[in-house]
């Protein structure tokens, strides 16, 4: 099974990267990006009935950095 | 004074840090490989250098924080033994939890690699003792992840507890409230982001960086 975790920042936590991104986004005249925050996304190839909270508990101990990130767990 | 210096996949400034703490300290640290389980015995000082251990990869020293020697060091720290961790080794203490928040990419997403002025706020650790509260002094920094981030809570918790050993005199990559070093509650454990090791000898360019070494020597040997 495949499972999905998005690791996004804290809202309030600065993002020089998405700010670079929005700017650039702009330069190439794409008119109307209001804002951009970058993250990633991790696809986790799983032996199939692997419970929710495992995942999870991978995401708080490595995936993620809980002190700027938050993250998303998606299953199948 | 007993001292190991850890060096990780992408250790860059551990010969650097071995070298300080032999010159300074008149014997040479051992060098503990990460894949070790234990650390030798007796140690008065872990040192955690600078560079990419792992290439970044995750995040700047998550994954060195994960590796089998970070536990021997986690447990060493708890027992109160110091802990030096500069750059990638600072980064490497507040992704095992030794020191809160977190290093993010610098504010102007540049590495930034030069001398910079430094205030020291707290000369009463085993690490800053011998310099001058509130005593400017120039080390380099040289790094792309040295913008310090923690939420207002644990800011004002840290600064209440006197543990900002170092601080930038100006703004140099986004820092919160110009961290640049950071001590844990218990005093023996320092990560910082400008490299001391570097400025031991009038060669290189300075001598600044010598009296952190001499302090932890005198409160350790």
């Amino acid at each position: 099974m495949k499972a999905i975790v998005t690791v996004t920042l804290k809202p309030g936590v600065l993002d020089p990267q998405g700010r670079a991104i929005e700017s650039a986004l702009g330069g190439l005249g794409f008119a109307g990006v209001n804002g951009v925050r970058a993250g990633k996304i991790f696809e986790l190839d799983l032996a199939d009935g692997t419970p929710r909270e495992a995942v999870e508990d991978m995401a708080r101990k490595l995936l993620a950095n809980g002190v700027i990130e938050n993250f998303k767990v998606e299953l199948p | 004074m007993k001292a190991a210096v850890i060096v990780f996949p992408g250790s860059n400034c551990d010969r650097d840090l071995a070298d300080a703490i032999a010159k300074v300290g008149g014997t040479a640290p051992t060098m503990v490989w990460h894949r070790e389980t234990e650390l030798p015995e007796g140690l008065d000082l872990i040192a955690i250098p600078g560079g990419f251990s792992y290439g970044d990869y995750l995040r700047s020293g998550a994954m060195a924080a994960q590796s089998p020697v970070m536990r021997a060091v986690v447990a060493a720290a708890s027992e109160g033994r110091a802990v030096l961790g500069i750059c990638n080794g600072f980064q490497i203490l507040t992704e095992s939890g030794l020191l809160p928040g977190a290093l993010m990419r610098n504010a102007g997403l540049d590495f930034v690699c030069r001398d910079v002025p430094l205030l020291v706020e707290n000369n009463q650790s085993i690490f800053t003792s011998r310099y001058s509260a509130g005593e400017a002094i120039t080390i380099p920094v040289a790094h792309h992840d040295g913008n310090y981030v923690a939420d207002a809570t644990t800011l004002d918790r840290i600064e209440g507890e006197g543990r900002v050993a170092l601080r930038y005199a100006a703004p140099v990559n986004g820092s919160a409230r110009n961290i640049a070093g950071l001590l844990n509650d218990a005093g023996n454990v320092l990560g910082m982001m400008p490299h001391p090791e570097r400025v031991i000898e009038p060669e290189q360019g300075g001598t600044d960086g010598r009296r952190l070494f001499e302090a932890v020597m005198m409160a350790l040997a």
